[in-house]
């Protein structure tokens, strides 16, 4: 049994979304921040509508396939073949070790920086192989910005953490605004708009958070990545930093690495469940995809045993 | 209560006791070696300092410390109209000594910190960090030689051209600088080292490249540290004896010409020391004298360098 097609998704086509979960109400108006709509992303998206034929509901962002990653000798994880769609939120879960943040970083080629790490399969960005020959890993990660599990702002000041992606990427324009609307979008304008000077490092560990959220959200990337961006911080920071996700979800796709089930259930238009496979004849643990569907069906009607021995607490 | 646990109680707690005495006496031992040792090395510099001083406060009872801190000409060896106590030529001579060292040392250092720190393989950094080591802890009269019969004469006047005399500041400055550049380098690269992955990682997640990773995040993280590496390379540069001895000269000036002659604080007290001036008399109180200013430059250097890098220092999780 192959679990890369296990899923209901042997030719990329994303399943529908499920209809809107409810979002916390009031939503602060944010067009003023907000990037122009025709944005130079839109227009290479025209060509990107996906199999002409296949009823495809959402617009895909990100389409991998056979995606392996190795550490030296190790095998990581193998036959991932997921697709995302354009703002939308997939959650990636499953038991620690089974490499869904190894996948999660190879999405905007953060496995580059570590010595001995291989990428193997396809990772289509609009159309587009990141790990062809030509492609600069830089220029990757302009687009597609990370959250990490620990929240990680330099230790400079709040105005220079949030400016930081915009100097160095050369963005043009007014740079009081660009932080200013990228704090704005990271729902922390309110609480900081009186301290920009001050050093990041004296703020709270949920705020932090969120500065590195609107870090990363500074330079107009159309995908966020956010690796556990909540397993170090309390409830309340949690929940609005879902809140926030929820609301940058109408403008940016975001997939998101999660070990707290319920905050999948609650964020998340779509959910793969990563599972480790023990090798018979090595002692090594590999990750591989064992179902990836709708966020709704993966929760209340898995196909799949182990996905349903996870959700309801059996194992893991 | 029935008597098998009384019994076993009483086992427990006298196991317990035991054990605390046993182990408090050991303890105590322990801590009183150590206060030795700890009081061994304060003892020590209070020895040093109190000896400086008496010295020096007797120097200050024959010359006048404003003729000893603004005089400008010092020839202590000398006798009669000819001698004079002015500290500023031996002042000059060191800190200009320095400068010249530490115009090579600190770019030379900081880029290698850079680039040992941030963009080496592993394997070049596993071969190339401990030879810096080994070059930081060379005897210095090594250095002292390779001035006067390399720098000096082939470096200097073959290469460039420059007319330097055979004892000179420009080739003691700059070997001064090649002592520090590994000390500095070492120490710099210990500070950018020790900057969390995560910072690197969130400066890369927001498209950075290596460079500007190294110079926007990684070198001003590791500020405090790069700060106490180029202390300790000054401090280094200012205690330096030997090179200054050797390729320096023994005439003090305050010239701002290099190729010629100049004496250092601590190579005075070098030169002086193992002269055969009596115990006891003014010319000897010198060198005490001396030695108390470098003291307090040290010190001040050092009181100075521990505010900077508290001040600057950022406490990573």
């Amino acid at each position: 049994m192959s679990a890369s097609t296990a899923g209901p998704n042997p030719d990329n086509q994303i399943p529908k979304a499920p209809a809107e979960v409810g979002v916390s109400g009031s939503v602060t108006d944010l067009t003023p921040y907000l990037p122009p709509v025709d944005s130079e992303y839109d227009l290479e998206m025209t060509d990107l509508k996906g199999p002409e034929e296949a009823p495809a509901p959402v617009e895909v962002i990100f389409d991998c396939s056979d995606v392996e990653v190795h550490y030296g000798e190790h095998r990581a994880i193998r036959d991932v073949s997921l697709s995302f769609g354009l703002r939308e939120v997939t959650a990636l879960i499953g038991p620690s070790g089974c490499g869904k943040s190894t996948f999660l970083r190879c999405l905007n080629r953060m496995n580059d920086l570590i010595p001995g790490a291989k990428v193997g399969g396809h990772v289509i960005y609009h159309g587009q192989d990141l790990y062809a020959d030509e492609i600069d890993p830089v220029q990757v990660r302009k687009r597609i910005g990370m959250v990490f599990q620990k929240p990680n702002p330099f230790p400079k000041s709040i105005y220079d953490n949030v400016a930081f992606g915009p100097r160095v990427v050369g963005m043009e324009g007014d740079m009081d605004e660009i932080v200013e609307r990228a704090l704005v979008r990271g729902a922390l304008w309110d609480e900081v708009k009186d301290r920009l000077t001050e050093n990041a490092f004296g703020m709270s560990g949920g705020q932090q958070q969120r500065l590195c959220i609107a870090r990363a959200l500074a330079t107009d990337p159309d995908v966020l990545l956010m690796d556990e961006p909540c397993s170090a911080l309390d409830p309340i920071s949690t929940g609005r930093i879902e809140d926030l996700m929820a609301e940058l979800k109408e403008r940016i796709s975001i997939v998101i690495v999660t070990h707290n089930m319920q905050q999948a259930a609650r964020v998340s238009d779509k959910t793969a469940f990563f599972t480790v496979e023990m090798a018979e004849d090595e002692k090594r643990r590999t990750g591989v995809v064992v179902e990836y569907d709708a966020t709704d069906t993966i929760f209340t009607n898995p196909s799949d045993k182990r996905t349903e021995d996870y959700v309801t607490g059996k194992f893991g | 209560m029935n008597a098998v646990s009384t019994t076993s109680a009483e086992r427990v707690r006298a196991d317990l006791v035991r054990a605390r005495s046993a182990r408090s006496a050991r303890e105590s031992l322990i801590k009183g070696l150590l206060f030795l040792a700890a009081l061994l090395s304060v003892a020590t510099t209070t020895a040093i300092v109190v000896t400086l001083l008496q010295q020096t406060i007797s120097f200050f009872g024959e010359v006048s410390p404003l003729a000893y801190f603004a005089g400008t000409k010092w020839t202590p060896l000398l006798s009669g109209d000819q001698q004079s106590f002015g500290v500023l030529p031996l002042l000059w001579g060191t800190f200009y000594l320095t400068g010249i060292g530490l115009l090579v040392a600190v770019p030379c250092g900081l880029l290698a910190a850079i680039y040992l720190a941030e963009f080496a393989k592993p394997k070049v950094r596993k071969t190339v960090k401990p030879i810096l080591e080994l070059l930081a802890g060379m005897p210095t009269i090594i250095f002292g030689y390779f001035a006067l019969t390399f720098v000096t004469p082939v470096i200097l006047r073959d290469v460039f051209g420059i007319p330097v005399s055979e004892f000179n500041g420009l080739a003691a400055g700059l070997v001064l600088g090649l002592l520090v550049t590994p000390t500095i380098a070492s120490v710099a690269e210990d500070a950018m080292r020790s900057v969390p992955q995560s910072l690197r990682e969130g400066a890369y997640g927001l498209g950075a490249g290596r460079l500007q990773v190294a110079l926007r995040v990684v070198f001003p993280a590791a500020l405090s540290g790069i700060v106490a590496a180029l202390i300790l390379g000054a401090s280094r540069a200012i205690g330096e004896t030997v090179i200054i001895l050797i390729a320096g000269g023994q005439s003090p000036s305050m010239s701002l010409n290099p190729t010629g002659s100049f004496q250092s604080m601590a190579s005075f007290i070098a030169a002086t020391a193992r002269g055969d001036i009596p115990q006891g008399t003014l010319k000897y109180e010198t060198i005490f004298v001396v030695g108390f200013t470098l003291f307090c430059v040290t010190l001040l250097l050092n009181a100075v360098s521990t505010r900077v890098v508290s001040r600057y220092r950022q406490v990573y999780e």
